[in-house]
């Protein structure tokens, strides 16, 4: 977890509602855990601590169990994140390319640290090893987005473009 | 009605291609022009796209890189009668990077549409599964096996002889896997052709159940993929529709299902055992072999783990015989490699060839140089586990056995180059950082020694002992090498010390 507060102890009553339809889509399959997390995740943006206990007791699985598969995966989030999430390769083509600039010039930016949350809640700033576009370095992921070739003037562009759009 | 094609790949899309097919079809409507705009794969010159082609009178003309702002000035000089613009190519087949190719496992991949059964059909697709469908299974895997296909996922293990296993061993279910977790940086031939020719990944994989018994099957992908993901989805739908996969493939009588499940960012979940335990919904931490997968495998049953372009090479090998395949490349490195140029190069992309390309010849024939114009200093080979080659090292044809005689591996067939202003103390602590990050935690020498050599690293970058401080790099790396479980921690000390023994000039006090 990367948030100091408390996690909320319960889950409300929509947050529920979602984690018992995830259970119900996929928990008659063989090994459901990571496509019930992933479902989970897909909606409310992380997995809240207080969806474990549920989870556990109807795959006949241990708290424990359910939250080492949570925190052994990087995708996995138990804490809320921006209305964006930025991904920036750190890995070795990209930093053939200086990526670790790039990484420098997000943190000055955002004025956050990798995997921080900005204060207005709008991003969420992640290192990523690899997204398969290496041709084209360096590379970084927004949501689902692939940019390519990325200077910081076009950080900021878009930046400022996702700032500028609800 | 004129056919006009905008890859769908995901690195055209990085660069612009959704709005080059969006202008396109704007200017289409507005000149009152029938235009017919085919989404394909990329053809893997990722210095020119997004790359427009255009069919005229059954040839296919180049345009790029195109962005969407050219797309008025394109119509004016009619491109889609061929007509001559200053991104004008010519025919993208007689474009030396493509021309100077072997294709085979990526022959559709930018040249259909991705999703177009009918097209997939039209060019070979299906003629290895026909052939499989009319041998017993001991056959097809003779076939497999005689053709010298060997593990593209990065192991080499020969395919065939895996295949032999399972179908030795007797179960009520066994299962084909497809380890789509590319995760080694300066790699991407899997998630071009998961995008640009899905169908032969299904009909690998439907070859190997057939060759094996096995009735279900799992491609693993990973989750930095989504765009390969919603391709693969489709195609799957569309061959369930089409009656290719279900509980009857075609009328044989042989079932085959077959999903996709999302890894979750994890790079360990591309060792076999430990993207077994992910699909089985667990940590993925490795497990101890034996015993093998093939025997004990998903779900404790036999079971066929392959990469994607091993399971994609299979329908050709099948279509046209093992004797074809085996024939390209020499020594045990038979048939082609589709390796992938990237990092600080300018013409980055994927080339396909018979086993043989010297590193040289890829980085300035293929890749023109560097990216930034400087000299290229080193190439990793092989992913963040691969060795650093040094200059003198380029004239290394890029074969199995040649780069295991310089202390190098091919894996998976990425090269990424470095200018002269990279520090290779620097990537040896990222090495070391990169697998304490990744580690599974199952043993001791791979966990406690990544951090360990990160902080070793972090003391002589400060100047600190310096000669100790290697002295006790060399010995963490014959630990790590000799003691980790699987090639993760096994494996760091082939960039750890190939750095330190080709470029010890970034080594010393500064």
């Amino acid at each position: 977890m990367h948030s100091d507060a408390a996690p909320q102890p319960f889950l409300d009553g929509e947050q529920k509602e979602l984690v018992l339809a995830a259970l119900s889509q996929y928990q008659g399959q063989p090994g459901p855990l990571l496509q019930i997390l992933h479902a989970v995740q897909d909606r409310l943006g992380y997995i809240p601590p207080a969806a474990l206990p549920l989870i556990a007791d109807a795959l006949n699985l241990s708290r424990a169990d359910v939250f080492g598969v949570v925190t052994f995966y990087h995708h996995f989030r138990s804490a809320p994140v921006g209305r964006h999430i930025i991904r920036v390769c750190q890995a070795e083509a990209c930093r053939a390319m200086h990526s670790e600039r790039l990484t420098a010039h997000a943190q000055a930016r955002l004025g956050v640290e990798l995997h921080g949350t900005t204060p207005d809640g709008s991003f969420t700033l992640e290192p990523v090893y690899c997204l398969g576009n290496c041709a084209c370095a360096p590379s970084m992921l927004v949501d689902e987005e692939l940019h390519a070739r990325v200077t910081p003037e076009a950080f900021d562009a878009l930046i400022d473009r996702l700032k500028a759009s609800p | 009605m004129t056919t006009v094609y905008v890859p769908r790949d995901a690195t055209a899309l990085a660069l612009g291609a959704e709005k080059v097919a969006r202008a396109i079809a704007q200017q289409a409507a507005e000149r009152g022009l029938d235009i017919d705009i085919v989404r394909n794969g990329s053809r893997g010159m990722f210095w020119l796209e997004p790359l427009v082609e255009v069919a005229v009178e059954g040839v296919r003309q180049a345009y790029g890189p195109v962005s969407s702002e050219d797309v008025p000035g394109l119509f004016e000089a009619r491109f889609f009668e061929g007509g001559a613009h200053p991104k004008h190519l010519g025919p993208t087949e007689a474009i030396p990077y493509l021309q100077s190719q072997q294709r085979l496992t990526f022959a559709r991949v930018g040249v259909i549409d991705a999703l177009d059964l009918e097209d997939f059909r039209a060019h070979e697709g299906w003629a290895g599964l026909e052939q499989a469908l009319r041998m017993s299974p001991a056959d097809i895997v003779r076939c497999v096996t005689e053709s010298g296909l060997r593990g593209r996922g990065g192991a080499a293990f020969p395919t065939g002889i895996k295949w032999q296993t399972v179908l030795d061993q007797s179960a009520a279910q066994k299962y084909v896997t497809c380890n789509a977790d590319e995760g080694d940086s300066g790699t991407f031939a899997d998630r071009m052709l998961m995008e640009g020719d899905p169908f032969t990944l299904i009909e690998g994989m439907l070859i190997a159940g057939l060759a094996v018994g096995a009735t279900r099957g799992y491609i693993y992908l990973r989750v930095e993929y989504p765009h390969a993901r919603r391709v693969l989805e489709q195609a799957i739908a569309r061959a369930y529709e089409a009656g290719y996969l279900g509980r009857d493939v075609r009328g044989s009588g042989r079932q085959f299902e077959l999903e996709v499940r999302v890894g979750a960012g994890a790079y360990i979940c591309g060792e076999e055992t430990s993207m077994l335990e992910s699909l089985e919904g667990k940590r993925g931490e490795i497990r101890v072999r034996p015993p093998l997968p093939a025997v004990k495998g998903l779900f404790g049953k036999p079971t066929v783990v392959n990469n994607v372009i091993s399971l994609a090479s299979v329908p050709i090998i099948l279509a046209r015989g093992a004797e074809f395949y085996r024939n390209y490349g020499s020594g045990k490195s038979r048939g082609t490699i589709p390796l992938q140029l990237a990092g600080n190069i300018k013409r980055g992309g994927l080339i396909e060839r018979a086993f043989g390309l010297t590193v040289r010849e890829l980085l300035y024939d293929y890749g023109g140089g560097s990216a930034t114009g400087r000299p290229i200093r080193a190439v990793q080979i092989g992913g963040p586990l691969g060795a650093y080659l040094p200059e003198s090292q380029f004239d290394t044809p890029l074969e199995y056995e040649t780069l295991a005689g310089i202390g190098a591996l091919l894996g998976h067939g990425g090269v990424v180059a470095f200018d002269d202003t990279i520090d290779m103390a620097g990537m040896v602590r990222y090495a070391f950082e990169f697998c304490a990050k990744e580690s599974c935690g199952k043993c001791t020498p791979c966990r406690i020694g990544s951090v360990r050599g990160m902080e070793i690293m972090d003391r002589v970058l400060a100047n600190a002992d310096r000669e100790h401080n290697l002295q006790l790099v060399e010995q963490l790396c014959d630990t790590m090498l000799h003691g980790s479980l699987c090639g993760l921690g096994g494996m760091v000390p082939f960039p750890v010390q190939s750095a330190l023994k080709h470029f010890p000039e970034d080594f010393r006090t500064r």
